[in-house]
């Protein structure tokens, strides 16, 4: 591993960014742009009255307010989830329409009522302080087991299930009766995952361009999939073929699967831009991005778990309620299902009987958030799995030992319908636990016990799926000789730029530096699904390979008609077209060539040499599962409610390494924002339903000083479902480790009797716990 | 309206501004500087770090017009040469301190003032208190702290490693 990464020199694309040259949408201005300014609900929940737009429209520099019903005489149409449970497997559900501007009601604070366009940034915000809105408050609701349960008023009054979209259940109801009837020991505990804030640091932003000449849109957005957002807006909301919208998404400044989906503003823009004859720009301010951004995870959990005295689970059993938010918007899906779906996790259960409650409230819309319900899922599993130790008095190491689907087992299929092709858990958890040393804990402990402290250890698995959707790639040389690559996939961060071109340079024995890569637009790209999920090593790199090996079948045509001889002669090496038993070749690069002249054997064959290829996943085809091992010991002052995470050590399985240094980076990354979901990050709504962590300054991320030194280790255990062999790798940190930090904890302090403390585990929190368990509430 | 005269990355520039205009926007949308970001609107991710008169100062914190004529101001467009990156830079390529890249300009011109104010040595604890002004979303800072290590090396500044950290 370590020579791997002493390699790395750094990537393709570095460049750009630490020259300040990169282009983020902020960054681009087109010729006569004017800006849009939004007005938004400050209530969670009214009937909208009336809007007053003429003091706005008397404004310096304002070209335009439009609200509702201009969205309705305009005929847009409102914008449904992009897929719902239903697709998956799941229940029909209740999805929501969304119209791009609310016409009679508003559900959640920062709902869209109406916008203005006017010269400037500045202008555009004056006036929209100016349009007089009358609203009729509605009682509100931010609880989404409050919601069903009757204070709620329905948001949606033509759903006939209330504040319910649909309910998900998987298992077996009987056999996990069964096995918790005759199990010797049960335990239930209460969970709590809070709504985060995706909150990459380039705020979401847009530029929509109407060219009436051309009758055709153009969007540049801060996005990770423009395709999809292509789709949504041309089907949903502008009702015109697709290829009349270009999407063109430059760098993008982190996404974490808040750019995943559209949002209102994306069509917005374009729209405005038709009705203005003028380029316009919005870009979220902070605090708007954090009233209307989608927000992750938000669920609820009651779980059980049945075992017997000598550490085998029998069965789980588990009722969530999961806060969709106003609208049942965007990917909501799949953390919805993937929060149940693995709660098998890397274990043998048995049985499971498992449900999942979409539920509407009067708060932002819930969507995927890095992990998206794999988070949720292992933090279930693996905090059960370590209560259940402390009842049956069994090292937690050992329970999970003797609970793990063995190598041999594979392809195995889980509980709840999975079926993993591939992974060494045990093996992983032996590693783990002895590069951490969890032998010396106790000697650790007694040390922190002299200084005062608390000292508490967890070793976590996790489990993750990757790899939805199909995906095209595609290869194209340039007349010059030079390579293209045409990526379906998109890079925000995890650096596709370099990875992909490593590849292709190593398969075709051609330098890195006459290979340019290309994506994020739309005119530029057939088709892609972009990225999210950890899918773009799999499905982008399988169907890369496919469009390799299009693109030499298609070179041996050439060469075959150069070189005088068969086609199925020919045999392609390092970079040359070879027939087999002569010393005939032709470079690869120069049959390239030869497929550009003006005349020649390129009339023969057809001009141009390219080759395209695809990979399918889930669902349709079987997904990867990357997976690992955490181990992590922290310090509590019991006076302070201070914690210090003193080790912290990182095993991930990700298949084949595609680049070491890169998917460190990712579990790097990974892992600070599990730390920050365990200990630092909530979005909080008071009941009223107003947002009381609307800035940087009430929504608390890690910073360098809350990051400990992680030891993170590769293990490539070669996935059977692709070519590659590869595994995801971008959620895999940010999976395992609310579940290890707070695992940690609550061995430090469950001593003094404490069952259960929710997430964020603040030092205010863990201090008022103490206190708690001191008093013995 | 106030009419300016600062020294940007070395070169005497005019502007005419409202008095309301904030440093970040004079250099994003007046002098078409767009390396400096705008990531939170409350000085607290200092993506927008640019370097006045030798102190790192979050642009989207001082008003423009408040500066004195000619002050000097550089930004991360005034590292690199046509031929080589800044030290440090190159230490943040290296190490692979960088993903998304939108917090990098601001974290690049830090580090570097990270170095300067601590010529008797940087320890990776320190590099951490002395990045409490700055958010990353994307790497989690363990690469960001040893490529500053590495870039005060490449500047001449002796680095200690402390004891448990990750090499």
């Amino acid at each position: 591993m370590n020579d791997l990464r002493d390699r790395f020199t750094g990537r393709l694309e570095d460049r750009r960014f630490l020259t300040g040259t990169g282009r983020y949408v902020d960054d681009i201005t087109l010729p006569h742009q004017a800006h849009m300014a939004l007005v938004l609900s400050p209530y969670a929940h009214a009937v909208l009255r009336g809007i007053d737009t003429a003091e706005a429209e008397a404004m310096p520099g304002v070209l335009a307010v439009l609200t509702g019903a201009d969205v309705l005489a305009d005929g847009l149409g409102p914008v449904p989830p992009f897929f719902m449970p239903k697709m998956w497997g799941g229940p029909e559900g209740y999805a929501t329409l969304r119209p791009i501007l609310c016409t009679d009601r508003v559900r959640c604070v920062g709902d869209r009522v109406a916008i203005v366009i006017a010269e400037t940034r500045d202008q555009a915000r004056l006036a929209a302080e100016m349009v007089a809105v009358d609203y009729d408050p509605l009682p509100v609701v931010t609880s989404a087991r409050a919601a069903l349960e009757g204070d709620g008023v329905p948001l949606w009054e033509d759903n006939p299930t209330g504040n319910l979209s649909c309910s998900l259940e998987m298992g077996d109801k009987a056999a996990t009766a069964a096995a918790f009837a005759a199990a010797d020991v049960t335990l239930h505990r209460h969970f709590l995952t809070p709504r985060l804030a995706p909150a990459s640091l380039e705020p979401r932003g847009c530029i929509g361009h109407y060219d009436a000449g051309e009758d055709r849109y153009t969007l540049h957005t801060s996005s990770q999939d423009p395709h999809g957002f292509r789709a949504v807006i041309a089907r949903n909301v502008l009702k015109c073929a697709e290829s009349r919208i270009r999407v063109i998404s430059p760098d993008v400044g982190g996404g974490f699967g808040l750019k995943a989906h559209m949002h209102p503003e994306d069509a917005l823009v374009l729209w405005a831009s038709r009705r203005t004859g003028r380029p316009v720009k919005w870009i979220a301010t902070r605090s708007e991005a954090m009233m209307t951004d989608t927000q992750g995870r938000g669920q609820e959990i009651e779980a059980e778990i049945a075992l017997n005295r000598d550490g085998k689970v029998l069965a789980v059993r588990a009722t969530a309620w999961t806060n969709m938010g106003a609208y049942f918007w965007g990917t909501a899906t799949p953390p919805f299902y993937f929060a149940m779906q693995l709660i098998p996790n890397v274990y043998d259960l048995g049985a499971v009987d498992l449900t999942n409650h979409a539920v509407f409230t009067n708060i932002a819309p819930m969507s995927v958030y890095r992990g998206a319900g794999r988070p949720e899922a292992t933090f279930v599993m693996e905090r059960l799995m370590d209560e259940a130790a402390a009842a049956i008095g069994m090292d937690p190491v050992e329970l999970r030992l003797k609970n793990v689907i063995a190598p041999e087992a594979m392809p195995f299929k889980t509980a709840t319908g999975m079926v993993y092709d591939s992974g060494e858990f045990a093996n992983m958890i032996r590693k783990a636990r002895a590069a951490a040393d969890w032998a010396g804990f106790p000697a650790r402990a007694e040390a922190s016990r002299a200084k005062g402290l608390l000292r508490g250890r967890s070793l976590i698995s996790y489990i993750e799926v990757a790899g939805v959707m199909n995906e095209r790639m595609e290869l194209r040389f340039e007349p010059d000789g030079t390579l293209t690559i045409l990526a379906g996939t998109h890079s925000h961060g995890q650096g596709h730029a370099t990875v992909f071109t490593e590849l292709v340079a190593d398969w075709l024995s051609i330098p890195a530096e006459s290979i340019r890569y290309v994506q994020g637009d739309t005119d530029r790209i057939l088709v892609g699904r972009g990225t999210f999920a950890a899918r773009s090593s799999m499905l982008g790199g399988s169907a890369l390979l496919r469009a390799k090996d299009a693109l030499i079948e298609r070179a041996k045509e050439m060469a075959a008609v150069v070189l005088q001889a068969e086609i199925a002669d020919i045999d392609f090496e390092q970079g040359m077209l070879k027939v087999r038993g002569s010393n005939k070749a032709l470079s690869l690069i120069e049959a390239a060539k030869l497929f550009y002249l003006p005349a020649g054997p390129a009339n023969l064959l057809g001009i141009g040499l390219t080759g395209a290829g695809t990979a399918a996943g889930k669902p349709g085809a079987a997904p990867n599962y990357p997976n690992g091992c955490m181990v992590c010991e922290v310090e509590v002052n019991p006076k302070t409610g201070a914690l210090t995470i003193e080790r912290f050590v990182a095993f991930d399985d990700v298949g084949r390494i595609l680049n070491a240094t890169l998917c460190e980076g990712q579990i790097h990354g990974g892992i600070a924002q599990g730390l920050g979901q365990a200990l630092l990050e909530a979005m909080t709504y008071d009941e009223d339903g107003q947002l009381t962590s609307g800035s940087f300054m009430d929504y608390c991320m890690p910073r360098a000083e809350h990051m400990p030194a992680v030891d993170s280790y590769l293990l490539e255990v070669p996935c059977a479902t692709n070519p590659l062999q590869v595994k995801g790798v971008g959620e895999s940190g940010a999976i395992g480790t609310p579940a290890a930090l707070v695992n940690a904890v609550m061995d430090a302090i469950r001593p003094l009797g404490v069952t259960s403390i929710d997430m964020p585990v603040t030092q205010a929190r863990l201090w008022q716990t103490l206190r708690d368990a001191e008093a013995g509430v | 309206m106030r009419d300016i005269v600062l020294n940007v990355n070395g070169k005497t520039r005019h502007a005419r501004i409202e008095e309301r205009t904030l440093l970040v926007s004079l250099l994003r949308d007046t002098l078409g500087l767009t390396g400096t970001h705008v990531g939170c609107d409350t000085s607290q991710c200092g993506a927008c770090v640019v370097s006045i008169e030798g102190e790192t100062v979050k642009s989207c914190s001082v008003l423009a017009a408040t500066l004195p004529d000619g002050t000097a101001i550089s930004t991360i467009e005034s590292l690199a040469t046509s031929d080589a990156l800044h030290p440090m830079q190159q230490a943040f390529s290296e190490c692979h301190a960088l993903q998304c890249g939108y917090c990098t300009p601001g974290l690049v011109i830090t580090a570097i003032d990270i170095v300067r104010k601590n010529p008797e040595g940087l320890t990776p604890d320190l590099i951490r208190k002395e990045l409490k002004g700055n958010i990353c979303r994307c790497t989690g800072y363990l690469n960001i702290i040893q490529a500053i290590m590495r870039g005060a090396a490449a500047m001449g500044v002796p680095t200690l490693a402390a004891e448990g950290e990750a090499q």
